[in-house]
This record gives structure tokens, sequence and C-alpha cells, in this order.
């Protein structure tokens, strides 16, 4: 079970929170202009990267706070310096 | 049964007590401190269990955990199948049978208590042998909070034979010392009988503690049997010790065959002859040395066999002593059995020599050691061969994790105490800071290694079939042969192939030395074909400690809104909607389901009736940007809205999916209530926080979750304005003063309300809300004026005859708006989540499954939801499916039976007869509008 570090509460259990993908994934400003691949890359394109990985996470049954985070998807290892 | 192979004094037992057990319908006598195997062993029993498909008899093999054969079927007590009698303790009265394979579970609801905890600690040791607790002592020195965990009834590890000495004392002081010292301080906990059975991420680890098992009918009722520990610890140091593995030859599964340091430990732990001629046959200096500590618990060697040729060394001088030569270079060939399966003689053959037969009741073997790497390998540690070890050890450190003594193997006492104390302090000072003085290990004899240990598998490979490499499987060389002819060279693809190391053992005996037969057949070093992957559980966990006090009703929460009371007194039969308990339907006496529907139904249609919905999902909006928010988040507009007003709307995922749906009112200028349907309330505060908060932050806009604080009450029917203005004589409930969609406050009974003009059944109907303190008050006011109350089985069939959807029903997440007949209520003057994927071609496109109503061409029939629907019932196989049956009901209304459906090409096929076909069986419906009821809307208005 990771250990999340929420930067409001401090680390808590995975269990406390719900994934949230690939970190800094804006919505598009204007979709409407995006053609359909543009669109779909939006969608449903995320990295996999084999090493360090800027992710969201929301502590849902804690502060209900969304946050980035970033994680060795190796090692499971958060970076220090979170923040909100 | 006199206890015949018990030594005179001696063991970790208390002589002056004894307990009375049964095993296999005999009566036998044990004393406190025994287990079930070293009962039994005193007495001479010697078999213990039946190899499942071979049916040979099989003896008590080891001494602990890594046990292959001695697993027992407990009947007293609670029962257990499977329980290792090597590590179950002896109680008065306990009940045993052995087994041929599996046991049997019981099919009694377990009684017993088990418990959950959570502990957070600087330092996790695993293991009170003597590296383990060199290493918690050193730890709690620096002021650390310690934890330390070990299987066995008390701390000690191999030094509980009893036999060593530190600092010129027996080392069983030393252990009590420290464990007393240990126990004094206030930041350290020492847990017994607990084994650490899992290492997940984070140094998350999932420790059993057995607290009552060993006490029988003594145990007091309130302590929970077993307790499971879930321990974050910063540091965690492995002080697993190692397993004894055996060196293989033909017939080595018989009663009497056992492990060296298993043999010596009976004699010396327990006070326990394992036999009284025994022939000892080793590839390593341990195998030796037990040879002398059997020796010197009195048993005769009829042989001490050493694979090795090996110059005179310390242990050599000491059996020497004793009148023991070594034979170099030999090994056993194989066993002969007497009429009972039971040995009787041992085979013994120098390399390549002639054999000659040894009678003896015991054969002690011993290959060498391997570091229980278990718990290193599942924290991602990747263990590697070394041939000076002969042996996996732990390869690459793990970031927090340490391994010491013969867990790293480090198998010398006074290397492993150096190791443990060192790693202890390191990992103290390195979560606490430090402080006190690094003690010094205690002293301990030095003892020479005669020579390294050598990689010996098997010493015979003549009758493979009855080469055992797997005892509890019945699995032998003979497979592993026939594994690598079928052309496998993975040691995880033989494991699979041959089931060796697959079962309740793991394989802790002989799967290194499977991977080493494996090797040699290959012709590759060991080390390239590496061990197979070890998982959690260590050892078995049973599902009652895993569910804890999570057992029928608590497993998980029961949501009841504040009038539950009112609809068990009326025999209502309810439903689970996610965690709520929902009426189903209110049966009088006599009716059954369809019987109460068709009364229920007939009650909303033509008179009055009424339904709890306090369950439906509410959220409170505040803030000035709430129109434009909900403007973003609905494919409708809501920022035109006025306050007073409400508006059904429809919300997508960014994939344009429909999400949910429900009615939103505004409140005040800048005070909304948003309502989802019962299943999605959470997801969708979830939805409105995350763009709230990660794309939007800038809009002001709180959202709260208020489903608990209203309950509700839907008042259905052409008599429900009438039952209102009895109720709120101060309210205007005339159409043209409270028209459809649109919300008042009002008095209602006596209670504050928030009254809804809304439907879900096409009928005239408002949904009256309280404070959930006064809800039960709103329900009895409501009873009092004669209203018939409805289930969510009556909900569905009014909706559906009105073509209502319900989200998550009849969508599922591949159904946009469109699909399922809202388009009316997608705007396209404005932008919304999901918007831009509905101008997507394949958004657009015809043959899109769509929402469409079905009528079985037998009115009597009522489809199955989830039935397909084809264009050909007797079309070859595979048949094309257009789409499946969403919703189906029986309508008194109709008076016949209906359905939903999602289809491909939807109205297109208005009029067409389709199949649905359910378990075999196609019935013939025709495609229709999805609008059963009233299409044209009139009753809407009362």
């Amino acid at each position: 079970m990771l250990s999340v570090p929420c930067p409001w509460c401090g680390p808590r259990d995975e269990t406390e929170f719900k994934y949230g993908g690939q970190a800094h994934v804006a919505y598009p400003s204007d979709p409407a202009a995006l053609s359909d691949a543009e669109w779909a890359s939006y969608l449903f394109l995320r990295d996999n990267p084999k090493g360090w990985f800027a992710e969201r996470w929301f502590h849902s049954a804690g502060c209900r706070r969304w946050f980035d985070v970033v994680r060795h998807t190796v090692t499971y290892e958060f970076a220090p310096g979170v923040t909100p | 049964m006199s206890q015949a192979f018990r030594r005179a004094a001696g063991g970790r037992i208390d002589r002056s007590r004894t307990l009375n057990f049964h095993f296999d319908g005999r009566a036998f006598e044990a004393h406190p401190g025994d287990t079930l195997s070293s009962a039994l062993l005193a007495h001479g029993v010697r078999v213990v269990a039946r190899g499942p498909y071979t049916g040979r008899p099989r003896g008590t093999y080891g001494i602990g955990a890594e046990e292959p054969n001695a697993f027992v079927q407990v009947d007293s007590g609670p029962g257990e199948p499977m329980v290792r009698a090597t590590t179950l303790e002896v109680y008065d009265g306990l009940v045993a049978r052995s087994l041929a394979g599996r046991g049997e579970l019981s099919d009694e609801p377990d009684h017993s208590r088990y418990d959950k905890t959570w502990a957070h600690c600087d330092v996790l040791v695993v293991g009170a042998g003597p590296a383990g607790l060199a290493a918690a002592h050193a730890a709690a020195v620096t002021g650390a909070r310690v934890i330390l965990a070990d299987e066995r009834p008390e701390p000690g590890g191999e030094l509980l034979a009893g036999r060593a000495h530190l600092d010129g004392r027996p080392a069983m002081d030393w252990v009590r010392d420290v464990h007393a010292r240990l126990t004094g301080l206030p930041e350290v906990r020492v847990l017994t009988r607990t084994t650490v059975t899992g290492f997940y991420d984070g140094n998350f680890l999932v420790a059993v503690q057995r607290r009552t098992d060993h006490l029988g009918a003594d145990a007091p009722a309130h302590v929970a049997r077993q307790r499971l520990w879930h321990i974050r610890a910063a540091r965690v140091v492995l002080a697993t010790g190692a397993h004894e593995r055996p060196i293989l030859f033909p017939d080595n599964d018989r009663p009497g065959i056992m492990l060296a340091a298993a043999a010596a430990g009976y004699a010396w732990r327990y006070g326990v002859l394992p036999g009284r001629r025994a022939v000892v046959a080793g590839a390593h200096d341990g195998a030796l040395w037990a040879a002398v500590d059997l020796f010197d618990a009195g048993v005769e060697l009829a042989a001490v066999l050493d694979v090795r040729r090996l110059p005179e060394g310390q242990v050599h001088r000491a059996l020497r002593d004793r009148g023991v030569a070594v034979s170099a270079g030999h090994g056993v060939v194989g066993t002969d059995a007497d009429a009972d399966g039971v040995l009787e003689a041992a085979w013994v053959a120098p390399v390549d020599g002639s054999p000659r037969r040894v009678p003896c009741d015991l054969v002690a073997t011993s290959g060498g050691w391997n570091p229980a790497v278990h718990l290193y390998s599942q924290a991602g540690g990747r263990p590697l061969w070394s041939a000076d070890h002969a042996a996996f050890v732990p390869g690459d450190p793990v970031p927090a994790v340490s391994c010491v003594g013969a867990a790293a193997g480090t198998f010398g006492l006074a290397d492993a105490l150096a190791e443990g104390a060192e790693a202890g302090w390191q990992a103290g000072a390195g979560t606490h800071g430090g402080g006190g003085e690094e003690p010094l290990p205690p002293a301990t004899d030095s003892v020479a290694d005669a020579g390294a240990p050598a990689a010996c598998w098997l010493t015979s490979d003549l009758r493979p079939d009855t080469v055992f490499v797997d005892l509890q499987r019945d699995a032998t060389l003979h497979d592993v042969r026939r594994a690598v002819g079928a052309g496998m060279t993975s040691s995880e693809h033989v494991k699979r192939y041959t089931t060796a190391g697959t079962a309740a053992d793991q394989g802790r005996t002989t799967g290194v030395t499977t991977v080493g037969v494996l090797a040699g057949l290959l012709g590759l070093p060991v080390g390239a074909v590496g061990t197979t992957t070890y998982r959690p559980p260590y050892t078995p966990i049973s599902f009652g400690l895993l569910a804890g006090r999570d057992r029928g009703r608590l497993l998980d929460p029961e949501r009841r809104t504040p009038m539950h009371e009112r609809h068990e007194a009326a025999d209502a039969v309810f439903e689970n909607v996610g965690q709520w308990k929902r009426p189903w339907y209110y049966p009088r006496p006599g009716e059954d389901l369809d019987r109460a529907v068709e009364r229920e139904c007939r009650a909303a249609r033509e008179g009055v009736a009424m339904m709890d919905v306090s369950t439906l999902g509410k959220i409170s909006l505040s803030g000035p940007d709430v129109g434009e928010f909900l403007d973003r988040i609905y494919t409708n507009r809501f920022s035109t809205l006025k306050v007073g007003q409400c508006r059904y709307g429809v919300m997508c995922l960014a994939d344009g999916m429909v999400f949910d749906d429900g009615v939103t009112a505004r409140i005040a200028p800048d005070r909304w209530h948003l309502t989802t349907t019962t299943g999605n309330a959470a997801a969708v505060l979830d939805w409105l926080e995350e763009w709230l908060q990660t794309e939007w932050p800038s809009l002001r806009v709180s959202a709260t979750s208020v489903t608990d604080q209203w309950a509700a009450v839907a008042v259905v029917g052409p008599g429900s304005r009438e039952v209102l203005r009895r109720l709120a004589p101060s309210l205007d409930v005339s159409a043209p003063a409270f028209p459809f969609l649109s919300v008042r406050d009002a008095t209602v009974a006596g209670i504050p309300a928030r009254v809804f003009r809304i439907s879900f059944t096409g009928e005239l109907s408002y949904e009256i809300n309280v404070p959930a303190w006064h809800g039960l008050a709103l329900w009895d006011a409501l009873l009092a004026q004669g209203i018939t109350p409805y289930g969510t089985e009556t909900m569905h069939v009014l909706r559906a005859e009105k073509g209502f959807i319900v989200a998550g029903q009849d969508t599922d997440g591949t159904v946009t708006p469109h699909d399922a007949g809202l388009g009316w209520a997608v705007s396209t003057a404005k932008h919304f989540i999901g918007s831009r994927s509905l101008a997507r071609a394949d958004t657009a496109r015809a043959d899109r499954k769509r929402l469409v109503g079905l009528l079985p061409a037998d009115p009597s029939v009522v489809l199955a939801e989830g039935a397909q629907l084809v264009v050909d019932a007797d079309a070859p196989t595979p048949v094309p499916m257009l789409g499946h049956v969403t919703s189906s009901y029986r309508s008194a209304a109709l008076g016949r039976s209906f359905a939903l459906a999602l289809v491909a090409g939807g109205l297109t096929l208005r009029g067409e007869t389709l199949y649905a076909v359910d378990a075999g069986r196609a019935q013939p419906v025709v495609v229709t509008e999805p609008v059963f009821y009233d299409p044209e809307g009139a009753r809407r208005d009362g």
C-alpha cells in the first residue's frame, strides 16, 4: 500500500485517495477548434514512462483536495517537495 | 501411549504439566511447549500424512514453517484445515487428524473473533533469532519505536535448541535478558506467535498474530483469536533466518527421513528423539554439527556422510572425539521401508560406488541453508546465486530494508549478532537521530568452518519417479525431466507444469533444490535459471482473519432513510441500491411482487401514491458562478434558470457519454440544489470538485453533499395536488401559481419544506423535501392521508412506461445523450464537457445503438433484462447482435409487458420484428417508440 504524501494532511494510506492519472494535461481552451485526432489525443493518450511521472491524486476520504506528485513508476517512490 | 522417545530431561517444555490430545482417534500426552509434531515424535508416531496422489506414507520432515508433509486437520475448537503440525502448539483437548492432500473446510459458521489493527514504527524487525534480537535491541537503544515480530511462541530462533553459549553463559540467558529489556521499553513492542506474511509498497507489512490458538478451551472470551497487523515501518530489518534444504535420492519421502537440523532441533528444543539410529547425510558443515547434536542427545550414528571430501576440520574433530568417522564423498542413494512404509534402512554409497545397506530409523539429510528471502523479494529485491554460500542470497539492497543473519547468508552466530546489531543501530539512528551508546553484541565462541558448502542437489537419480522434488504435491524428478523434455527452460514454467512448489508449503524446503536439478538438466549455472517469484502471503492466512469484523451486517455500511422503520412496519421488501436499503415493493397479505406492483402502479396512475426518495443524491451549490459552472457541466443551459425554477439536466464525461442525470433547482440567485441518481451521488460530487479545483479554480462555486440532510417524499398521481392543498394550506398549489418544473418553500404538515414540482412518472407529482429529522413526521402525515406507498419496482415501471431512462441501467458508458433519446436536452449553442466528443463522426453514425421501445409479440412475456436482440433467431453462429434489452416490466396501465432497449439503428427499425434471445429462447418483439404511456404528456398537470 502506497503512502501518499498529501500536501495538506501529510502521508496517508493509498486507500484514502483516488488516482487521477497524468498531471499537467490541461483541458483544451477551445475544444471546438481541435481536430478529431487532437481531441482524441487529449481524451485518450497519456504518457506511460518507466521512471518519474507527474501524476494527480485526489484525497477523497480526507481533505478532498486534488494535488500533483511526482512518482517513480518502478520503485513507486514519491519525489520530495510535493506542492498543491 | 508412553512417550518412549522423550528424553529424560531438557527442552523448552514444561514437564510438570501434562496435556491430553487426540490424533487420528488415538489419545496422546504432551507437555506445554510441545508442538503436535514434537508430541507425536515423542510417542514414536512416524506417519502423519499421505501423499495426495501416491498415497505413500509421510512423516514429519521439518520443524517449522518450512514443513512440507505434516499438515493436519484440526477438529477441535473452531476447527481448521491444513495446519502445520510443526507449528501447531498442543493444548489440552486438541483433536487433529492426518491428511492426504487437502483438508476440509467446515460448513459451520466460524464464530471466532478476529481483529485488525494498525501500527506505525521507526524500525520493524522481523524474526527474533540472534540477529533479530541484536537488531531490535540496538534500534531500541537509540530511542526509536521498534516492533519485533516472531512467528514462534518465544524469542530465540535457532538459540532455542539451547546448546549455544554467549558471553560464557547459555545463550538463552542472553535471549531472556534482551527480551526483558525490550519489553521494558515504552516504545518497543514484541509480538510473538506473529508471522509477517507480506511486504507491500511503501514499507507496509502485514502480520498475523495468533493470540489464543495455543490456549484451547482456556482462551479468554474477550481476546480475539487472531489479529491482523498492518504495520507501516520507516525501516525494516529482515532477520527471517534460513530454511534447510534436503539432498534428493530415490525413496526420499519415507517417514523417518527428515532435515538434519530439524532432527537435532527436536532432540534439544523439545527433548524428543526423532529416531534411535541415524544416518546423517549432508553437503555442508551444518549437517555434521547436527550429527554432533544428535549424538549428544543419545542418538546412535549408524553413518555420517558428507558428499564433500575435506581435510579434517573442527567439526570432524568433534565427531572423532565421539568415536564417529565421517564418510567423505558419500551420500544416500536409496531407502528401504517396513511393512507400514516407514524407514528401516538407508542405502549409502560413495560417489559412483556400490551401495551398502545400513539399518536405521532416521535419515537426517541437509543440503544446506536457503536464506528466507521471501520478504526481501516481496520488497522488490532480487536474490542472487552465491557459489560461496551455495544458496540464493539477497542481491542489491532495497532502500530502507536490511537483511541480517542467516537471511543474508550470514550463518555464523558471532557474525549474525554483529550484523544484526549494526543494522539495528543504523535503522534506529536513521529514523530517530540516534542517542544512547551503540551496544556491543555478546561474545561467542568462534567456530571454524571445515569447508565451504557444496551445491549438491541429489545423490542418485535412479528410479526418478521415486525422487520427490515436492513431497506435498508428489512431484518427482521424473516430472521435472518431462517438463524439460517438453521444452521448458524457465523455473516458472517448470513449477506450473510439475506443480512443484505450488502446495501450501510453497516449496520452502525443495524449491531451490528443484531449481538446482533443473539447472543440471539444462546444463546451465544455477544462477542463470533463478528462483521462482516469492509472493505474499508467506504462510497461509485464514479468510476469517482477513474479514475481521467486516462480516455479515458489518461487511458494508447500511444506509437507511429516516423513514426506514415505517417501511419495515409496512412489511416492505427491500433491495440494495448501493449501500442504501430501499423498499422494493410493499406486499399486502397474499400479494406477490407482480400483484403488489400492479396495485401500486394503479394508485399512482389513478389516485395518489408516494415514494421515499430520500436516497437521491443531493448537492448544494453556492456562489455567484454556479450558473456558468452548470452550463459547462450539463449538456443543457442552466444559467438562464430563474429563482424558483428547476430543470432536468444530463451530464456527460469528456468522451460525450452519459454519466448522470437529475433535476437542479435555483433556490436563490447564488444557491442551487442539484440532484443525482442514488448510486452516483459520490461520483458526481467528485466530478464537480475535480473540475472546480483542477480546471476552473477561478469559478466561485462551492459544492457540498446534502444527501443525508434532506428527507424527501414523491407524492404522485392525479390526487397529489389535493393532498398538498390539505397539508400546506398556505401554499397556492394551483397550476398557474405552482407550475411544472418549479420549486417552492412551504410549510407541509407543519414542517418547513421545499417542494419540487417535478415528475419521474408522467403524472402530476410533487417531491417534498424536509430536513432529515422531520422525514418520519412527514411520512406519517402523508400516510394519514391514506396514500399508497410504492417501492422501486413500481417506480421503474412508471418511469419506463414514459421512456424515462435510468443512468447506469439504460446507459452503460457507451451511450450519448442522443443515443438515449435525450437529444432535446443537448444545447448546440454552448460548450459543455463532452460537447466536442458529440461532434465526432463516430457519435453521428446512423447505426449507433439507440434507445427504443419493445413490445413482445406475446404480451404476457416479460423479457429478460440483458437479453440480446437479433434479426434472425435461426441464423448460423456467430449471430450478429443488434443490441440488448435494458429495462423490462409488466405494465398495468398498458395491460401487457413492454421493454426498453438499445438497438443499432434505433427507431429506423420502428415496426420491425426482432428476437430477444435469452437462455436459449428467442422471443419475437416489435420495435416501437420508447414512450408507451401518455405520449402527449397530458397527465403531468393533473
